[in-house]
C-alpha cells in the first residue's frame, strides 16, 4: 500500500518524499477503532484538502486515503504520502494535508475495548460511552 | 414552510435513533432554526450540545446559515478522522 501511494506522487524531478501512517494505538486496553463517515462531505474535503495543499507548494505531490470501518491495533487508519522536489516542501504538505484532516474531515472514531465496551472519542479530551458494540 | 434534509452521524445517530430524517421549518430559516426543531421530533438530541456543529450542503457552516427548502443540514459530532 505504502509502496502504491509512492508510486502515485514521486517522480524524477521530486528528490523528497515523506509518508504519514496514523495507526491505531493500544492504549486503553483498546483492541480496534470503528471509523465512520459522512460520506459525501469527506470526498469533498479530501478534494479541498488537496488542492489547498498544490495551491501552497505548487511543486509537491500529495495524496491521501483513509480507511472506514473496523480497524485494528496496529493498522494504519490513514495514510499520506507527499513529495516535493526538496524536503522541505515535502515535510510541509504533508504535515499540512495531516493537521487539516484532524481539523475538517467529517470522520468518527469508535474505540472498541477488550472488555466488550466501545466510547466514541471527542479529542478535546472527554470520552463519551458508545453504547452496545454491535459485533 | 419547507422540507430541509436533515444527517445524523455517530453519536448523534445513536441518540436520535435514525441516521437520515426531514424536518419541515419554517422559511426563512437558519441552521440553528433546523436544530430546534430536530430537537422537538427527535427526543434523544436534547442531549446534543447547546451549538452542535452543522454542514449545510456538505460543507460546515455557523449555525445562522440560511437554509432554504430542499437543503440537507447535517449533525455532526466532535471531528476525529486522522
Amino acid at each position: 500500500m505504502i509502496e502504491q501511494l509512492l508510486t502515485d506522487v514521486q517522480s524524477p524531478e521530486r528528490g523528497g518524499a515523506c509518508v504519514f501512517l496514523g495507526t491505531v494505538r493500544s492504549d486503553d486496553d483498546v483492541t480496534g477503532i470503528e471509523y465512520s463517515a459522512y460520506d459525501d462531505m469527506a470526498l469533498g474535503e479530501i478534494t479541498r484538502i488537496l488542492d489547498e495543499a498544490q495551491v501552497r507548494w505548487p511543486d509537491a505531490r500529495v495524496t491521501l486515503r483513509h480507511r472506514l470501518g473496523l480497524i485494528p491495533v496496529g493498522e494504519a487508519s490513514i495514510a499520506i504520502a507527499a513529495a516535493a522536489p526538496h524536503r522541505d516542501e515535502a515535510f510541509a504538505a504533508c504535515r499540512y494535508v495531516i493537521e487539516e484532516v484532524k481539523k475538517r474531515m467529517p470522520i468518527w472514531k469508535k474505540e472498541m475495548h477488550a472488555d466488550g465496551t466501545a466510547t466514541w472519542v471527542d479529542p478535546s479530551g472527554k470520552q463519551i460511552a458508545g453504547g452496545l458494540r454491535d459485533r | 414552510m419547507g422540507k430541509v434534509s436533515v444527517r445524523f452521524f455517530a453519536r448523534y445517530a445513536e441518540l436520535a435513533g435514525c441516521t437520515s430524517s426531514a424536518v419541515n421549518v419554517p422559511t426563512p430559516a437558519t441552521v440553528a432554526d433546523v436544530i430546534a426543531r430536530v430537537r422537538e421530533v427527535f427526543p434523544g438530541t436534547r442531549a446534543l450540545p447547546p451549538r452542535p456543529l452543522a454542514a449545510l450542503n456538505q460543507r460546515q457552516v455557523k449555525l445562522d446559515a440560511q437554509v432554504r427548502e430542499g437543503d440537507e443540514v447535517a449533525l455532526l459530532p466532535p471531528l476525529s478522522g486522522g
